[in-house]
């Protein structure tokens, strides 16, 4: 059997950088506390030392600068790798992002590409409060022309990032800080798997099925995917058989693989943990009331966080975002078996 | 108008008020958090960010600053709160995420709003810059003559809403006072390595507006230069920028290794502690150890009753999360 190598999703991440960097000269690093910090959350550790300060820049805190830079990096033809280390900070900068980055393929008739990957932390659930505990999802996902991705797992990470770096359109590569494997923040444990040493990648548009069941889909990404796991197992001491799917992607939305499971199971809960209005749960609930001829046994159902900002108090934090024991409580109601609420 | 005693030793006694808080912050921030190290467990979950070192920029500045003028802070935001006349049991009993904080424990450390001394910080870099222009221009257009400060630290000085800000301010002739504490340090990034020139108060003089260096971290000459200024917002002169030489005593936030540092410069920088320094200028100046042991010791009485007070407060009900979301 193959020796096991079992890594964070910082150090994939970072593994996967070096090994675009070792390849490609067109490959570099740049954004806040990159460099000799390695990142805020460990994902571009060692790159300074094996890489040097040309490849490997710490920005000053000038985010419309450095990012607006790697879109014209990106024009030029390098493939640079942005860190900006909060998603809740991109306000600053979000002209840079939407209005020239995702667009400029476009406004070039297919002439001009924009090969960058900006990598940025999303969650909450250890009082951060509400400027850095955001998710931020849906509001890139609305978007047109970038695409949104986010791993479960230290083998997608690394796989994910590689195809990332590689493709030609601007990919927001978002980390979960509740599965990074920082040394100052709890993981699920879950998350830090096998990685190989080898190059690969993932690919950045199709829906992971974790775990096949017949009874009703749950969809997750990013940690909302080890909740609807635990949820999974719950159930299935209860009798319900739940199929699980990582999306991995929020854009494009791999609508194919939901809905070829929810044919099977005739229900599905979605869960996430972006504010709940026109957020990922919404776009996927209509993606499949969108069908014509599906059946289903019961009605459909969102589980994500509510539309308030997050608050700092624990007592209250916990009490608004998704858990497991949320997941299965919808499940039974919806299927109608166990406790009624 | 020269800097006299009582002025002197106001600003000693919140210095030490300042410190204090910080150092019983220090294990509070470790309860629930050992042997592992997790940022959410204990009854101070999130990061937290210190302000030791930094005293002498908020009490200097502060000094000249009545209830109704309004503060904009950081992320490191105790020290400007307390030279502000923030309520202490309330400010420590939000930083303990409790009902009776002062935003009922919404907000948290880096985001402590109190009304009754127009002061509020945030955690986004130079957000606060924007907001002190507005309430200096609505005492302006009212007719009164209050005015605004901007704290930020030099990190800020690059980020793009410093300098529209700051060419605003000016082209308004807003009664505001931007105030760049330089600890020499973003997070890991250092000032020299990211900041084009040497001193972020020469940028003043690109948006028409006096920029004053205050070096050597010192309460008196951080009072002269913030003197100056606010007279000079208070009488319509318009804004002004002063940057003060300071130093960060503690890691950008707990927990921080701080392996970017040289080798030997945090020693250095643990010898020039400014309360320690002040206090031996005072001794020198003729005023008795006795008087300052008072000081001291009442100073501290105060922040151990407020922390008293928060941590017997009760925690919030987990359904306040959906109130004052809207007015
Ligand atoms: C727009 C934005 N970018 C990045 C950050 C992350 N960040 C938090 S504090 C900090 C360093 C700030 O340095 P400085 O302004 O010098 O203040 P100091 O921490 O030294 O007090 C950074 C980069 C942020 N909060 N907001
Ligand atoms: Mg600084």
């Amino acid at each position: 059997m193959e020796k096991k190598r079992k890594l964070t999703i910082a150090k994939a991440m970072s593994e996967a950088i070096a090994l675009e960097m070792r390849t490609s000269p067109d490959v570099l690093v740049m954004g806040e506390d990159i460099a000799k910090m390695g990142g805020v959350f460990g994902n571009t550790q060692g790159l300074l030392d094996e890489f040097g300060p040309d490849r490997v820049r710490d920005t000053p805190i000038s985010e419309t600068a450095f990012i607006g830079t790697a879109v014209g990096m990106a024009a030029a033809g390098m493939k640079p790798v942005v860190e900006l280390m909060f998603v809740d900070f991109f306000g600053v900068c979000m002209d840079a992002i939407y209005n020239l980055a995702a667009k400029q393929s476009y406004f070039s008739g297919g002439n001009v590409t924009c090969p960058m990957v900006l990598m940025t932390s999303v969650g909450g659930g250890y009082g951060d409060a509400g400027q850095h505990s955001q998710t931020l999802y849906a509001t890139f996902g609305h978007l047109p022309g970038m695409k949104v991705v986010m791993p479960s797992n230290a083998y997608d990470a690394k796989g994910m990032l590689a195809a990332a770096i590689n493709d030609p359109n601007p990919v927001i590569f978002m980390y979960h800080k509740a599965l990074q494997g920082m040394g100052w923040l709890g993981t699920v444990q879950r998350s830090i798997v096998h990685v190989p040493e080898e190059h690969y990648t993932v690919p950045l548009d199709k829906a992971h099925i974790v775990r096949e069941g017949q009874d009703i889909t749950l969809v997750g990404l990013g940690h909302t995917v080890h909740l609807a796991l635990d949820a999974a197992a719950t159930l299935e001491s209860q009798g319900i058989d739940a199929e699980v799917i990582d999306l991995r992607s929020i854009a494009p939305l791999d609508r194919d693989t939901i809905l070829a499971s929810v044919k099977k199971t005739g229900t599905l809960i979605s869960v996430d943990d972006d504010y709940h209005s026109y957020g990922v749960g919404a776009e996927i609930l209509a993606s499949i009331a969108e069908q014509e001829n599906l059946q289903l046994k019961a009605a459909p159902k969102r589980i994500s966080y509510p539309d308030i900002p997050v608050p700092f108090a624990p007592e209250m934090e916990h009490h608004v975002l998704p858990n497991a024991n949320k997941i299965v409580s919808a499940a039974q109601r919806i299927l109608k078996v166990g406790e009624h609420v | 108008m020269k800097l006299t005693r009582t002025q002197k030793l106001w600003m000693f006694e919140k210095m030490v008020e300042s410190r204090h808080f910080e150092n019983l912050i220090k294990p509070a921030y470790f309860e629930g958090k050992q042997p592992v190290f997790n940022m959410a467990k204990g009854p101070l979950p999130g990061e937290m960010h210190l302000s030791d070192g930094q005293e002498p920029c908020a009490v200097g500045v502060c000094a000249h600053l009545r209830p109704c003028d309004a503060v904009t802070a950081t992320h490191r935001p105790h020290h400007i709160a307390i030279a502000k006349g923030v309520n202490l049991e309330a400010m420590a009993s939000e930083i303990f995420g409790r009902a009776n904080g002062l935003s009922g424990g919404r907000g948290g450390h880096m985001h402590l709003f109190d009304k009754d001394v127009n002061f509020c910080c945030s955690g986004i870099i130079a957000q606060g810059m924007g907001p002190a222009v507005g309430a200096a221009m609505a005492a302006k257009l009212r007719g009164k003559d209050d005015v605004a400060v901007a704290f930020i630290g030099e990190g800020a000085a690059n980020q793009g809403a410093f300098h529209e800000t700051l060419n605003l301010a000016s082209v308004w002739n807003a009664p505001v006072v931007f105030v760049v504490e330089d600890n020499a340090y973003g997070i890991s990034v250092s000032k020299r390595s990211a900041t084009a020139i040497e001193r972020n108060a020469d940028r003043a003089c690109a948006y028409g507006m006096p920029g004053i260096f205050v070096p050597g971290n010192d309460p008196d000459r951080v009072f002269e230069a913030a003197r100056d200024a606010i007279a000079r917002a208070r009488s319509g002169q318009g804004p002004s920028l002063i940057e003060i030489e300071t130093i960060r005593l503690e890691g950008h936030f707990m927990g921080d290794a701080e392996s970017y540092r040289p080798e030997g410069e945090k020693d250095a920088l643990l010898t020039r502690d400014p309360i320690t320094l002040y206090r031996t200028r005072l001794e020198n100046e003729g005023v008795t150890p006795s008087t300052l042991d008072v000081i001291e010791a009442t100073a501290k009485d105060r922040i151990t009753a407020a922390f008293a007070h928060a941590r017997q407060s009760p925690a919030p009900s987990p359904e306040d999360a959906f109130t004052t979301v809207f007015a």
